[in-house]
């Protein structure tokens, strides 16, 4: 995969004339839609050739700013700027490539001929045209279905087949807005696969998600969102560190009375999973997390469990994810 | 269980608006169509317009000019304007002309020596001939005016007429001899066997006849336009039908633009190098090729199946085929671009087109129509079209006649895809 997608940089959409080496500059960006503001300062620089994930439940602002960055969305305030260009100039539109989260494809139209139609609106003409349509058929490996009809593609086929469109004209940035959304296991890593061939030819990338392990896959930095705003943004590990330091998290499944359980976590500063079970009696089963300065102290919380008549049944000590550094920040679930 | 069925089914339909509006507003808005076109409010006979030329200049003559100017049923032309004069008195090759034109369906000519025998008494006194040039594209008209001609001249009692001025001549004048009587009741006889004759005749010979003489005033008809009536009556409908379907071809192909902006595919055609102008420039190219060829399928079809004389009109088609399929287009890229949803779409084009085609011609001829429903037809796309390719195809007009419909044409696509290109900067951005 990696050699088939090595000409995407050697024949990437170059700009004329010569612009700035920073593929994307936000500044201060601001949208409202109508009492809503949807997006409230933004600043962000993104490195050429990393894969930058911006991370956030619906309704962050996300697509907002992905939609504003591709010209689709006229900010009320701020800058943003693609390679020196403004966003929506011409330079812009064909440094940027774009696979929005809807099936933004022609449903009548077979797979080849949707790659046709867009490399045209693109600018793409005659052999490179050609060569643009073979690449990404090979890229989404849909060469043995590119004659089919798009709607009767299957659903990871389709969501391929959006991407492909999207970067038909070889652009050096481009932005994938859920490019998940609703695929199975295997199209998920097919997907990924092709994320990578991406990074790997130095094409620099957004990817939004709120899929957790695929930002700790993919990117190399990741911006959490919320309510509008960058909450934080660093790499995976700066985010973790900054968030917990060298703490870890460990997590503890018990048996006991519902006010010892209680006391128990309470005392550690820990809270509860969302498994709590009656299990009979007056007994309740559950998980429980805890975040601990160093492993020595995990033999402490099991003293104590033992002390107050709790059974603990199963524990697992981890460093924190970014699901953890979500929670710490914004004090909900990712997919609340 | 069926209750609430049937409740669930009409709270759907009252969210729907699209369903409403197709389930009782066209209904009720077709209805006062063809009520305000057939219904009592209005005259049962449309007003006909009728250039006269009076060749005599006789008492009478001018008497009969006079009595038809004074028929509320016809609109009486006697002159003209040319070349920036205006009230010159028609002659009879302005009158043929109007008729080919078609801005009067019926003209009357009333030739030298008429004052001196302007009615017909039976076979031994001839009247001199009145000459009708008319426009079989209308078939009411020339009826009319023939009607409303014989009305001065009492049409049904003639025999009549004729019998009490041979009693006035009798009592006045002492009566005749045996060789005269015999003479005038033969005369009579004729008369009575002609009238009987007259009344057996069926209708339509009648109404086809050149040589109408059906009362006291002689006729000589003659058709000037769309001699050969069925095959340009065939043309007609191919226009009429051509046009309706032509509108909601345009607006449903226009409605991609809305599937198009609800799947994504709009935006990130425009976050390309494609811009909103370009985008429907593309479309009104598109279902404008569309609309046109959808037309000459419908003309070769009638050239095929109804022997309709298409392939001598090719220059006249082309002209008003493309005017006419670059206005329904635009015209269905406006609906588009104004409507939110497909199902809107549907609606409202389908209420817009019906009615556009009710009041335009498309389900019948417009001169069937009072004249402010005529009127309020030049307000739609069918009625210009129609009127083009009515020229073209029943009138045999040169192409250069055609530049009203095509300027009228023209300039409503202009002004439709400005106003969509504006209503369209709503998906832009955001």
């Amino acid at each position: 995969m990696t050699s088939s997608a090595a000409p995407v940089a050697q024949a990437a959409t170059r700009l004329e004339p010569p612009l700035a080496q920073t593929p994307l500059r936000v500044d201060g960006l601001v949208k409202r839609f109508g009492q809503i503001t949807a997006i409230d300062g933004i600043n962000l620089e993104l490195r050429a050739g990393e894969c930058f994930g911006l991370l956030g439940p619906n309704g962050a602002g996300k697509s907002t700013l992905i939609r504003a960055i591709v010209g689709r969305v006229i900010p009320d305030s701020g800058r943003i700027s693609v390679f020196g260009a403004p966003a929506a100039s011409p330079w812009a539109r064909a440094a940027l490539g774009w696979a929005p989260q809807e099936l933004a494809i022609y449903p009548r139209l077979t797979a080849r001929e949707n790659l046709y139609a867009f490399g045209r609106y693109a600018g793409l003409k005659g052999a490179k045209l050609r060569e643009a349509i073979a690449w990404c058929l090979n890229w989404a490996t849909l060469e043995d279905r590119a004659g089919e009809i798009a709607e009767k593609l299957s659903g990871g086929m389709k969501r391929r087949l959006n991407m492909a469109v999207g970067l038909i004209h070889r652009p050096q940035l481009a932005l994938m807005d859920e490019p998940t959304v609703g695929v199975d296991p295997q199209s998920r890593n097919r997907i990924f696969e092709m994320i990578e061939a991406l990074r790997a030819a130095g094409t620099t990338l957004i990817y939004t998600t709120h899929y957790m392990e695929e930002a700790e896959r993919l990117c190399d930095r990741v911006a959490i969102m919320d309510h509008g705003r960058i909450i934080a943004l660093d790499t995976r590990e700066g985010l973790v560190e900054s968030a917990f330091g060298k703490r870890s998290q460990v997590k503890a499944r018990v048996n006991g009375r519902p006010q010892a359980v209680a006391a128990w976590v309470k005392s550690h500063g820990g809270r509860y999973a969302d498994d709590l079970a009656q299990t009979g009696g007056e007994s309740i089963s559950g998980s429980a997390e805890f975040t601990v300065e160093n492993p020595s102290q995990i033999a402490m919380l099991l003293d104590s469990a033992a002390a107050t008549g709790l059974e603990v049944v199963d524990l697992s000590l981890r460093r924190p994810t970014l699901e953890s550094v979500f929670l710490h920040l914004t004090g909900k679930e990712l997919r609340d | 269980m069926i209750l609430s069925i049937a409740r669930t089914a009409l709270v759907a339909l009252r969210r729907d608006r699209a369903a409403l509006a197709l389930a009782f507003i066209l209904p009720v808005a077709f209805f006062t169509i063809f009520a305000v076109i057939f219904g009592g409010q209005h005259n049962a006979t449309p007003r006909v317009t009728v250039v006269v030329v009076d060749q005599d200049r006789s008492e009478a003559s001018r008497q009969l000019v006079a009595g038809l100017e004074q028929e509320g049923s016809l609109d009486i032309l006697t002159t003209h304007s040319v070349r920036g004069q205006s009230a010159v008195p028609f002659d009879f090759a302005a009158a043929q002309a109007a008729v080919k034109a078609g801005d009067a369906p019926v003209a009357l000519i009333i030739p030298k020596g008429f004052g001196d025998r302007p009615i017909t008494l039976g076979p031994a006194l001839p009247g001199v001939a009145i000459r009708m040039l008319n426009d079989t594209s209308d078939a009411i008209a020339p009826q009319v005016v023939m009607g409303l001609l014989q009305k001065v001249a009492m049409v049904s009692m003639r025999e009549r007429m004729a019998q009490l001025g041979l009693d006035y001549a009798a009592k006045e004048v002492g009566g005749f001899t045996p060789g005269q009587k015999k003479r005038l009741e033969d005369e009579l006889a004729a008369l009575h066997r002609e009238m009987e004759a007259d009344a057996n005749r069926p209708s339509g010979a009648q109404a086809s006849s050149s040589d109408d003489f059906s009362g006291l005033i002689k006729v000589d008809r003659s058709a000037v336009a769309g001699e050969s009536q069925n095959k340009n009556v065939i043309s007609f409908y191919a226009a009429a039908i051509g046009v309706m379907f032509l509108l909601f071809t345009a607006s449903g192909s226009a409605g991609s633009l809305l599937d198009e902006a609800e799947s994504g595919a709009l935006d990130r055609v425009l976050s390309s190098r494609v811009t909103m102008g370009t985008l429907l420039g593309g479309k009104l190219f598109y279902n404008t090729l569309l609309a046109f060829t959808q037309l000459v399928v419908m003309f070769v079809w009638a050239w095929a199946a109804f022997k309709m004389d298409f392939f001598s009109h090719i220059p006249g088609f082309l002209v008003m085929g493309l005017s006419s399929a670059v206005t329904v287009a635009a015209f269905g890229i406006l609906l588009a671009s104004m409507c939110r949803t497909r199902a809107q779409l549907g609606a409202i084009s389908t209420l817009l087109i019906l009615m556009m085609s009710a009041i335009g011609g498309s389900m019948f001829p417009r001169y069937l129509m009072p004249p402010a429903v005529q009127k309020a037809g030049l307000f739609t796309i069918n009625a210009w079209a129609i009127d083009g390719f009515t020229k073209v195809f029943w009138r045999d007009l040169p192409i250069s006649s055609l530049w009203p419909q095509v300027l009228v044409l023209l300039t409503a696509a202009a002004a439709l895809f400005l106003v969509a290109r504006r209503a369209a900067r709503r998906w832009e951005c955001a």
